[in-house]
């Protein structure tokens, strides 16, 4: 049986060495296959005597064993390199950048736009619109802004022509809807607003958002409720300090400037607020009762509020944007950090 | 408006800060905008007498004074202004003194020992334009602080008045409101009726009753105009910005700013006759006292003798009847003009303090006392005689009682109110009032033409009450839930998929120049604006493609090589005598196609890049797209996006000749769509999915150049259980025929009732080809 132990060794040596697949199988058949030398020996089994046959059978099998065994393990093995070879071959440099379009990003005045919206509409108000190009009566005498009221001169109003001019705020917006509809109305009316006003303060195309709720038992400090839970959320700061300021807007009565505490100093005084403390976001008020008559509806009955805000300002105040021109500038290198 | 805040607290004079006072007219509507003070600080000043001047020995310009001070010996000061004389009375610095600008110390001037400083109001920082020392009247106090002396502890509270509180254009006025806020009283002027003391008595004939329902007149003879306006008066009115003139003028502006009740004087000698208050005629005119000729319309209120118009009234006297230094008899004027009459008789670019007031409304419980306050204080400052008042009186402006309802005003406000808090409120601000079963019936102030309804007064008492005191209330209402169909989409989602295509939103003015309509949109005749901010921003837009095109001109100028963009907002067209306006959405794309990036070649952005994101814009409907001349466009390479049957946008590339005249190296590719063609959607229905395996066939074509796409497509699409057809090559070139193109299909077949067996897909495609070949003869490329 030396003979056996020999071809063992040079069986399992020669799988061990190779590390080529095909080699192996070759190596297989030389030793395992139809001519193999170990088949021929099993093959050869049949002269041997009974016990001397049981005895080498055993010795042939136990060995054809170890050869199967050790041609699976190498198998596996070199399966196993393979692998690991092309692998380490399709490896990529993961930092290499990211392939296709970059996104864009919407203005930072929607983009205020879309945070106000969200947040009134959570409490039921939906959103209309209306002209840009208004005539007189919706702009000012609807609004109890009679011809010749000194408070149009506040409006420093772009002209169409004798009846037509660019609307002077978004209030008027209002005034459709209310015709259009029946109360109770909850409505925000997003827009932009047109003045004859030129400086770093002041653009002559700017955006408002309006207000307007109008029902039975709505009341003076219902609209503060509102407007300082809207403020809070918007500017997401729970103690933000909202205060009512006695102002004059046609109409409404009572109306009320908005202020709130300054954002970049915590009300301390800054720069910002010129050194008050506060900022002026915004007027509102009661809907005048003439308002209410010009759309036909009992002002004794319904009760409303109104409320108006600059999303411009809004929008510099919550990105600390120092200059209003940059909204209208279509500059990429402002646009690009907004998105 | 401008109010000296020493000047106001001789009227009302609350215990508190100057900061707090501030703070509470703030907060009851009068906004305290900004607190200046008169004075830069500064010490160690006084009052001082020049008691000799001897010329410097060794200095041309320079004098060498003896100067009381009010210390025990004269001070020696080296003074070098040209106008200090001996006897002169001017405020001293004294060495220790620390000026805006310098500190004091002794010290030799070119050899002279110098013990202080006399100042020019420069130097103190109180005048900003006169050189030289400052001259005090003679008999100013020598030695006293020159602040307290020239009351320069004092500051200016610059108030930001709302259109209807015309009531507090006035000392009196803000006073009354500090008196309605913390109770400490109201102290006026001595106002009581002057004797007259000459006959004179002007005859005034007032034509228009309704425009101006009182008119007093009074003629004051024999004053001395040479007489200086005593300097506190003048220090007010110029704290106040108003500039001094002479001792008449500052006087009618001073009770002006102190009543609130404009005035005006007239030299008595200029004028004649009758003094008459009517409308002007047509062609009248006047020359006013700003020196400006006024041509006089219908509208216009005049104040006219027998020779014409001397004044518009309420707004400015006429230089002719103007009161110079030679004046010496006066007429003076105080009356209402009617507020909605002023209002129609404004002059363009001409606001006075005068008419401020007036279109505003003025007290005319004020009128008399203002006569009379007046001519008290031109007769102590520069004597005369005053004759008796003449006067014109009609139906003044009614003061109705206005009820106020316990239960509106607690409706409106949200608060509980008591009857005698409101009693309590309505006495603070000194409203004539009674009560009845909860309903105070009550009477506005002759100086209140804002408070005309009930809501007036619920403002009235909430104002004071404090806004500050009324809680912010969540409210608690019906819950209804807001209809949104889903037939339709926000334009926040179109946005947010320009976004995702790379697109930044734009913000262009809605006002253009007029080029950029006539260029992009052919349109000659658009909307004008009267007024304009600036010429090449006077039209309104018919369409967002010139802002987007200026916005790429402004970046590309700004080193950004590729560059997209979108807007959504309103264009203006005329319709007949009405504009209409359309929401638009229009979008630019310029330079690459993609970011700059490894692995992707660079290409230009082209058409077909834009096409696919209108194509998005409206998915899954389709829109169809036809060549289309636009003029802003190429016009081989635009189309019309047709939707619905209509068209509803453009796309294109932009026509070279207008890439060359706003200085675009290269045609970017534009579109835009009518936003409410994208808004629509709809509601996906549900349809069975085959069982059946698809079976997919390529074939290619080649065609004549001019045959569309779309039409090869409609044909290949309209083959029965074609489940989808795509267009993937098209080719040009080598083994193509010159004027000839090869396009290439993937067609999926896919029946939902059967298997289909090769034969029958071959027979089917066979009959495609035979189809296409009749309609467009084209040929099959193998």
């Amino acid at each position: 049986m030396q003979n056996l132990d020999i071809l063992i060794e040079q069986a399992l040596n020669d799988l061990s060495r190779t590390s080529d697949p095909v080699e192996l199988e070759q190596i297989k058949a030389r030793y395992l296959g139809k001519g193999g030398a170990i088949t021929e020996l099993l093959k050869g089994l049949g002269k041997l005597e009974p016990d001397a046959r049981r005895e080498a059978g055993a010795a042939i099998n136990r060995a054809k064993d170890a050869v199967e065994s050790r041609l699976s393990e190498r198998r596996e093995a070199i399966q196993a390199a393979i692998l690991e070879k092309q692998l380490a071959e399709e490896a990529l440099d993961v930092t290499l950048p990211g392939r296709g379009q970059e996104s864009g990003g919407i203005h930072p005045v929607t983009r205020t736009l879309e945070r106000v919206q969200a947040i009134f509409h959570s409490i039921g108000f939906c959103s209309v619109s209306g002209p840009e190009i208004e005539t007189d009566f919706f702009n000012f005498t609807a609004l109890n802004i009679p011809e010749d009221h000194p408070a149009r001169a506040m409006h420093d109003t772009f002209y169409v022509d004798a009846e037509h001019l660019l609307r002077t705020h978004t209030s008027p917006i209002q005034i459709h809807y209310m015709m259009e509809n029946a109360p109770p109305v909850k409505i925000i009316a997003p827009g932009r607003v047109y003045r004859v006003d030129s400086d770093a303060t002041h653009s002559p195309m700017f955006h408002q958002i309006e207000g307007l709720w109008v029902d039975e038992e709505v009341n003076f400090t219902h609209l503060k409720g509102i407007v300082s839970d809207f403020l809070q959320r918007f500017f997401e700061r729970e103690q933000l300090k909202v205060r009512f300021r006695p102002s004059f807007f046609p109409f409404t009565e009572p109306s009320a400037e908005i202020d709130m505490g300054c954002v970049f100093c915590d009300g301390e005084g800054c720069r910002v607020c010129s050194h008050t403390g506060w900022l002026e976001v915004g007027g509102c008020g009661m809907v005048h009762p003439n308002v209410l008559k010009h759309v036909g509806w009992d002002s004794e009955k319904y009760l409303g509020f109104a409320f108006g805000m600059g999303l411009d300002r809004l929008a510099m105040l919550k990105y600390g944007v120092n200059d209003l021109r940059l909204f209208f500038s279509n500059d990429l290198r402002f646009l690009k950090q907004f998105n | 408006m401008k109010l000296s805040e020493n000047w106001l607290r001789t009227f009302a004079n609350p215990d508190i800060s100057r900061d707090e006072l501030a703070h509470r007219l703030t907060m009851c509507g009068i906004e305290v905008e900004a607190i200046e003070p008169v004075a830069p600080p500064f010490d160690k000043v006084v009052v001082a007498k020049v008691l000799s001047v001897e010329k410097h020995p060794d200095a041309d310009r320079l004098n060498v004074c003896r100067v009381d001070a009010g210390l025990p010996e004269p001070l020696q000061i080296v003074c070098g202004a040209p106008n200090v004389f001996a006897g002169a009375i001017v405020p001293c610095a004294l060495e220790g003194a620390t000026l805006p600008a310098i500190q004091i110390r002794a010290a030799k001037v070119r050899g002279v020992m110098s013990y202080g400083m006399l100042c020019s109001g420069k130097e103190l920082g109180i005048e900003s334009d006169i050189d030289g020392l400052m001259i005090l009247p003679q008999d100013a106090p020598v030695g006293e602080d020159f602040r307290n002396y020239w009351d320069l502890e004092d500051h200016v509270f610059d108030l930001k008045l709302t259109p209807n509180r015309a009531d507090c254009l006035s000392i009196l006025g803000v006073a009354r409101e500090i008196s309605a806020m913390t109770g400490v009283p109201v102290v006026r002027p001595q106002l009581s009726p002057v004797e007259a003391d000459c006959s004179d008595v002007p005859e005034i004939a007032v034509e228009s009753p309704e425009s101006c329902p009182l008119y007093l007149g009074r003629v004051v003879k024999g004053i001395d105009l040479s007489i200086p306006t005593p300097q506190w008066m003048q220090r007010r009115l110029a704290r106040c910005g108003i500039r001094p003139r002479n001792i008449v003028v500052d006087v009618t502006n001073y009770v002006m700013l102190e009543l609130g009740q404009p005035m005006h004087a007239y030299d008595l000698a200029k004028i004649g006759g009758k003094i008459a208050v009517r409308f002007a005629k047509e062609g009248e005119g006047v020359l006013l006292l700003n020196g400006e000729e006024i041509a006089l319309s219908s509208k216009q209120l005049l104040i006219a003798d027998r020779n014409g118009p001397i004044a518009l009234a309420g707004i400015m006297g006429g230089e002719g009847s103007s009161v110079t230094d030679a004046t010496c008899d006066i007429f003076l004027e105080a009356a209402f003009f009617d507020p909605s009459t002023m209002a129609k008789a404004r002059v363009p670019n001409l606001s006075t303090d005068a008419s401020y007031r007036f279109e505003r409304g003025v007290d005319f419980g004020m009128t008399e006392s203002a006569m009379d306050y007046a001519t008290r204080l031109i007769l102590l400052a520069c004597g005369g005689c005053a004759g008796p008042v003449g006067e014109f009186r009609a139906a003044l402006p009614a003061r109705d009682p206005i009820d106020l309802r316990l239960s509106r005003a607690k409706r409106i406000l949200g608060i509980d109110l008591s009857p005698d808090a409101v009693t309590s409120l309505l006495k603070k601000l000194g409203f004539e009032f009674s009560l009845r079963e909860n309903v105070f019936s009550v009477v506005p102030p002759s100086c209140r033409f804002d408070i005309r309804i009930e809501e007036d007064l619920v403002e009235e008492i909430a104002r004071i009450y404090g806004y500050d005191n009324l809680a912010g209330v969540r409210p608690a209402a019906a819950m209804s839930m807001l209809a949104a169909g889903e037939s339709s989409r926000e334009v926040a989602e179109l946005r947010k998929l320009m976004v995702a295509k790379g697109y930044f939103e734009a913000i262009s003015y809605a006002f253009v120049d007029a080029a950029w309509e006539a260029d992009f949109c052919a349109n000659l005749d658009p909307i004008l604006l009267r007024n304009p901010i600036a010429s090449q921003m006077g039209a309104m837009r018919s369409s967002l493609i010139g802002g987007l095109v200026d916005a790429l001109a402004f970046n590309l100028n700004r080193k950004q090589s590729r560059v997209r963009l979108f807007e959504t907002g309103a264009c203006f067209f005329k319709r007949d005598a009405a504009y209409e306006q359309k929401e638009m959405l229009a979008g630019l794309c310029y330079g690459s196609a993609m970011p700059e990036q490894w692995g992707e070649a660079a290409r230009n952005v082209d058409f077909f890049d834009v096409k696919s994101d209108v194509e998005a814009l409206f998915s899954p409907l389709a829109p169809e797209f036809e060549p289309l001349a636009h003029p802003a466009l190429h016009p081989g390479r635009s189309a019309g996006v047709i939707f619905g049957g209509k068209i509803v946008g453009v796309i294109g590339e932009l026509h070279p000749k207008w890439a060359q005249k706003y200085d675009l190296p290269k045609a970017p590719v534009l579109f835009e769509i009518e936003l409410e063609a994208l808004l629509k959607r709809e509601v996906p229905a549900f349809s069975e999915i085959s069982k059946f395996p698809p079976v997919k066939r390529d074939i290619a074509i080649v065609v004549d150049e001019k045959i569309s796409a779309r039409s090869i497509l409609e044909v290949c699409r309209s083959m029965q259980a074609s489940a989808k057809v795509e267009l993937f090559d098209l080719y040009r070139g080598k083994g193509v025929e010159a004027g000839k193109k090869s396009l290439a299909f993937s067609i999926t077949i896919q029946d939902t009732q059967k298997t289909l067996l090769d034969a029958e897909v071959d027979v089917m495609i066979s009959q495609l080809i035979e189809a296409l070949e009749k309609r467009f003869d084209s040929k099959l490329r193998i």
